[in-house]
């Protein structure tokens, strides 16, 4: 299993790895972390005929607090996240959802903007940008662009993404302070892609819901943000939510396939579940404060 | 298929080579260097045979390109005893908790470990058992049922205490 040759450049700049994207045509294939990318070249089911590695440009690096937010430069490890400071206290759900990415040796390399990139299905990552709102800068030798994660994924490993185009930055928008976090995967074993999984916050004054952003993993083609729920929660106080039935509605917005692991039928149902228990675990967590 | 020449440190000793851009680190270290301690199972991320310390972290080798290592600093399974033989108290445990048999997965292992527990003991402090059990998950061990790994793991997070030796 060794990968088709290839030639390797390694960028100093956005400027130059845009101009070598745009030379090659759709023959590139951008190097980040790596550890999805490498083994689809070890398995010669991606054959590109030069990689344009990324990570010595610095101002694709690093986690910091922006107008109204968080941008995250794509190159920015996983294991970086995990221990962000910014982070933890201003959007802990990313922590927990990086937490689950692969394993620790795989976040040591992994980055945040090649998984929420590439967008797996059952990843965590490009489901927790639907979620919470992020925003997407691409950049290419024409222009800048600024794409809502909500529309950046056409389909399992498929983006609106053309080939001259190298996305440049992840910006999450703040959520108030003492927003409830929602996470929860069920996998057949740790660092395993998820079965079934959810994501997203609550934010909530004077008791009532004033923003919900959901999106599951595991449950469709893309990331699917659960939008009845979304729109049933808010303007609620939780204690006054049936967990049951806006379980439903979360599920009524997915579309998941039967595959190796298990069925849509078995996500279903295990959906349902996780998303129900999810929102009494919110409940109690509001209680406690 | 373009040729890019590196240098790098592999366990305390310069090297400088010319690779082809598709040699993944892991070849480079057992094919170019002669590390054969890097073991390879998957060559694709799964099992973790081939974990080695890039600059005081453990990847997976078989993920990373050698020109990707040029100016780093790398650990192989080879660099970790002591010039006299005395062996890293990772190593060590394993022995004394028999957390191998073959031994195929247990470069990998040892290098997972030892990265924790190096970083720790930079702090003055040992890894916690959840840091060591959690980073176990990212390897595959088709022989020891894991018990003795796992016994390995909590006593290095728990070195001062008496250890009783149960799996509970
Ligand atoms: S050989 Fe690298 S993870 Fe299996
Ligand atoms: S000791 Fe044989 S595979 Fe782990």
């Amino acid at each position: 299993m060794k990968p088709a040759p290839f030639d390797y450049v390694a960028p100093a700049s956005v400027e130059e790895a845009c101009a070598t994207l745009a030379e090659a045509c759709g023959g590139a294939a951008v190097l980040a972390g790596g550890q999805t990318l490498i083994p689809l070249l070890n398995l010669r089911m991606s054959q590109p005929f030069i990689l344009v590695d990324i990570n010595n440009i610095p101002e694709l690096k690093g986690i910091t607090r922006v107008d109204h937010g968080i941008r995250i430069g794509p190159a920015t490890r996983q294991c970086d996240a995990v221990d962000s400071d910014i982070l933890i206290q201003d959007l802990p759900v990313i922590v927990e959802a990086v937490r689950h990415v692969g394993h620790h040796q795989t976040r040591n390399r992994g980055t945040v903007g090649g998984s929420i990139t590439l967008g797996e299905p059952a990843a965590e990552l490009p489901a927790t940008a639907v979620a919470l709102g992020a925003t997407i800068e691409i950049r290419s030798s024409q222009g800048i662009r600024q794409v809502s994660a909500d529309e950046f994924y056409l389909g399992p490993y498929m983006n609106v993404l053309e080939h001259d185009e190298l996305v440049t930055g992840i910006t999450f928008p703040g959520w108030p302070q003492g927003h409830l976090t929602i996470f929860r995967e069920l996998a057949q074993r740790p660092g395993d892609f998820a079965l079934v999984g959810l994501v997203g916050a609550l934010a909530i004054e004077a008791g009532k819901i004033t923003h919900a952003g959901l999106a599951w993993f595991g449950m469709g083609p893309t990331p699917m943000k659960a939008r009845q729920a979304e729109q049933l929660l808010i303007g609620q106080s939780l204690q006054d939510i049936d967990p049951e039935i806006i379980a439903e509605s979360a599920v009524a917005d997915t579309a998941p396939f039967d595959d190796q692991h298990t069925s849509a039928e078995y996500r279903r149902t295990v959906g349902t579940r996780l998303f129900a228990r999810a929102l009494l675990e919110a409940i109690d967590a509001q209680e406690a404060v | 298929m373009s040729k890019h020449t590196i240098e790098l440190t592999i366990n305390g000793r310069r090297h400088s080579s010319d690779v082809e851009a598709r040699t993944s680190l892991a070849d480079f270290l057992r094919d170019d260097a002669g590390y054969t301690g890097v073991h390879l199972g998957c060559e694709h991320g799964v099992c973790g045979a081939c974990t080695v310390i890039v600059d005081g972290k453990a990847v997976r080798s078989c993920l990373m390109l050698a020109v990707q290592t040029h100016g780093s600093d790398i650990t192989t399974v080879e660099g970790l005893a002591a010039d006299d033989g005395t062996l890293h108290t990772v190593q060590q445990t394993l022995q004394d908790e028999h957390g191998l048999q073959c031994g195929f997965c247990t470069p990998g292992i040892v290098m997972t470990m030892a990265a924790l527990t190096d970083e720790s003991y930079r702090s003055q402090a040992n890894p916690t058992e959840e840091q060591l059990l959690g980073a176990l998950s990212g390897h595959i061990c088709r022989c020891t049922g894991y018990q003795g790994i796992r016994r390995a793991a909590k006593k290095l997070a728990n070195p001062v205490e008496i250890y009783s030796g149960d799996e509970s």
